[in-house]
């Protein structure tokens, strides 16, 4: 192990520089987040994932997000176990209808200011679900969404870039 | 019929359909049926698959080495001889049928519905598909007797990046005393939405069962679409889709293994393997455009071909891996307070695993041979030279070590495609007869064999398709798994089972 650790000290980090914020995500926030609370949350972020009936491709890339490659905590953003200590809720898949009362609640549990931004195809509508009886179809028919990360899944690059702009890193 | 009468025996007594490929189907009478269930209850043979559709329940059945069928039982009156009540692994594959297809399960042990929470707009919607008419009773637990016992609800929302389930621990003090799973919360309705849906919608749909297997069931549902339409694809397909194929097994066991590790507070191995598993991602990206490839095997062969650097950018990949992973393997076989956790943790009686037929790491790390590359098996396997790693100690060492030996496989075989990847297309038309056909494919997941079952109608839109999940078999013995351990470790035996909440609740 310790051999390991030592390489680590030596060899060049692997991760990558910063992307810049999305275009996209900053001019769909632009009207949405209110400048008090984006200086009251500062430059750290706390996100509560909540799988609302995603297909797990969505997950597999938000953990990538932890890899040294994107190592998403340098931006301050770290990943939480509860909705009570959330600022931000990430919410993949197309809102099952099985889900649709614990997605309720913690959106319900996570405390003022908070923003919610779903990700994937399935989150903006349904996706490939849509039309389905067990799908509600979209984040944004259950709880209020303030970013949309398209993508089927969306890459961790991607995920990165719309974010970032919840912080607008420029 | 005889007691010990084999699987083709009793298959042969029932009426053959034809038109279905390439196991036999056959329309069984209810005392077939019971037989049927009889000799899975005995052990003869292992199940494969349990569905139904309006008026009728299907049975898939492995008899080892290397027999398959399928039988079919009519109910003209909305019921069927229960299979659970003699067959335990049958039973929430049977609550299934009752809540989405409104047949009934006679005599069965445990009537409770399964995936149907209640919140529908219909009920039975792959039989009558009507408005729920009055709501059912509140879901009762099983019941827990004893001392000193106290409860812990965890989910549907976990604490992390993970599916939603719910789990209710029944522990005295530390240990768990019962387990008892509830799931169906990602129930999306995909079996409803494969109806009626042309080749191509069904395809991207099937691929998204669970997202972590997507090229093992675009692989099933290809090859199931092919022995329906009785297709031959190009050769050099068959490399592509067994290359896509071990890079995801190769994918998800780099996660899985440091996330195990992970879950026994031992964050440098995650990272580690973290690193390796984007490089997968990343290989291949930029030899199939999607780092998941989604959407890249599809009914007739392969979406997208390697580009001219392929070739050279895997057999980089495979090099890397070759010298970042041994080191890694090493570290676990060293550090002995991170196998205090995992020896002996969640263990499972390796018959127990027979009888479920888990398979993947879970039933091979538990004795079992099982592997779907083999038996049917399925090309280009065929004409490669891989082993099967097997162990019997199956606790959580076990599927660690397990996963360890898949990976090096993985390697090895991509390293033997690569030298024998024959040129030519790499996508073929589709026979299209015109007429209904039927199809089942068996395919070797990373977590286990996917079974995929459909029937085509004459304009090639899928008339009904069953996907199976390896997890059905799997989720059941993660409640023997956790039993008199500690609760603290059951992420470790969740993880190590890795289960998925997607593919089972379809």
């Amino acid at each position: 192990m310790r051999k390991l650790l030592f390489q680590n000290l030596w060899r060049s980090p692997l991760t990558e520089p910063a992307p810049a914020p999305s275009e996209q995500a900053l001019a769909e926030l632009g009207a949405k987040v209110d400048q008090v609370a984006r200086q009251r949350l500062g430059r750290s972020l706390a996100i509560r994932q909540v799988d609302a009936g995603s297909c797990n491709g969505c997950e597999l890339e938000i953990h990538a997000l932890n890899n040294a490659f994107y190592d998403i905590e340098r931006f301050g953003f770290h990943f939480v176990a509860s909705p009570r200590h959330a600022d931000v809720l990430l919410v993949t898949g197309p809102v099952t209808v099985n889900m649709r009362e614990a997605l309720e609640r913690t959106y319900a549990a996570t405390p003022d200011p908070k923003w919610v931004v779903a990700v994937g195809d399935c989150g903006r509508d349904g996706g490939v679900f849509a039309g389905s009886y067990a799908c509600v179809g979209g984040v944004g028919a259950v709880i209020p969404v303030d970013l949309h990360i398209p993508g089927c899944p969306p890459s961790p690059l991607q995920l990165l870039e719309g974010l970032l702009a919840l912080l607008q890193i420029q | 019929m005889n007691a010990t009468a084999s699987l083709q025996t009793v298959l042969e007594a029932g009426q053959p359909v034809a038109e279905h490929r390439p196991w036999p189907r056959v329309i069984v009478t209810p005392e077939l049926w019971t037989t049927l269930s009889e000799g899975l209850a005995r052990g003869s043979w292992t199940l494969l698959g349990l569905w139904g559709e309006s008026g009728t329940v299907h049975l898939a059945v492995y008899e080892a080495p290397g027999e398959f069928g399928i039988a079919s039982l009519p109910c003209p009156d909305g019921r069927f001889p229960s299979v659970g009540r003699l067959h335990p692994p049958a039973q929430r594959l049977e609550r299934t049928i009752a809540d989405l297809v409104g047949l009934q399960p006679v005599d069965a042990p445990d009537s409770r519905p399964w995936l149907d929470h209640d919140r529908w707009p219909v009920r039975h919607p792959l039989g009558s598909a009507t408005p729920p008419s009055q709501t059912l009773p509140p879901y009762r637990f099983l019941p827990v007797i004893g001392e000193s016992l106290h409860q812990i609800p965890v989910g549907p929302v976990h604490a992390g990046i993970i599916e939603p389930g719910h789990f209710r621990f029944t522990a005295n003090g530390e240990a768990v005393v019962r387990l008892e799973e509830r799931l169906g919360y990602v129930h999306k309705g995909i079996e409803s939405l494969l109806q009626g849906a042309s080749l191509e919608k069904a395809a991207r749909l099937v691929g998204r069962v669970s997202g972590d297997s997507t090229v093992a069931y675009a692989l099933a549902f290809a090859r199931a679409v092919e022995a329906a339409t009785e297709t031959e694809i190009p050769v050099r397909a068959h490399g592509l889709r067994a290359l896509m194929a071990e890079l995801e097994r190769l994918a998800n066991h780099f996660g899985d293994i440091g996330a195990i590790c992970n879950d026994a507070a031992f964050a440098l191995m995650l990272a580690h393997c973290a690193v390796l598993r984007e490089q997968v991602l990343r290989a291949s990206m930029a030899c199939f455009g999607h780092r998941l490839l989604m959407d890249r095997i599809v009914p007739g062969g392969v979406a997208t071909d390697l580009p001219v650097d392929g070739i050279a950018i895997l057999r980089e990949f495979i090099a890397g891996c070759r010298r970042q992973f041994p080191p890694l393997v090493e570290l676990y076989d060293n550090t002995a307070s991170l196998q205090q956790r995992t020896v002996d943790t969640g263990f499972v009686k390796p018959a127990l695993i027979q009888q479920f037929g888990c398979g993947g790491p879970i039933g091979r790390a538990g004795g079992r041979t099982f592997d779907a590359r083999c038996q049917p098996g399925y090309p280009p396997y065929d004409e490669l030279e891989f082993t099967i790693p097997r162990r019997t100690d199956s606790d959580v060492n076990s599927r660690i070590w397990l996963r360890i030996g898949e990976v090096e496989q993985s390697l090895a075989l991509i390293e033997q495609i690569l030298e024998r990847l024959p040129s030519g297309p790499v996508h073929g038309a589709l026979n299209m007869p015109g007429r209904m056909g039927e199809g089942v494919a068996l395919v070797e997941g990373f977590r286990g064999d996917i079974l995929v079952w459909l029937r085509l109608n004459a304009d090639s839109t899928v008339a009904r398709c069953h996907p199976r999940d390896p997890s059905w078999f799997q989720w059941p013995v993660l409640e023997a798994a956790i039993e008199n351990n500690i609760v603290a470790d059951f992420p470790l035996c969740n993880k190590s089972f890795n289960g998925s909440y997607s593919g089972h609740d379809l």
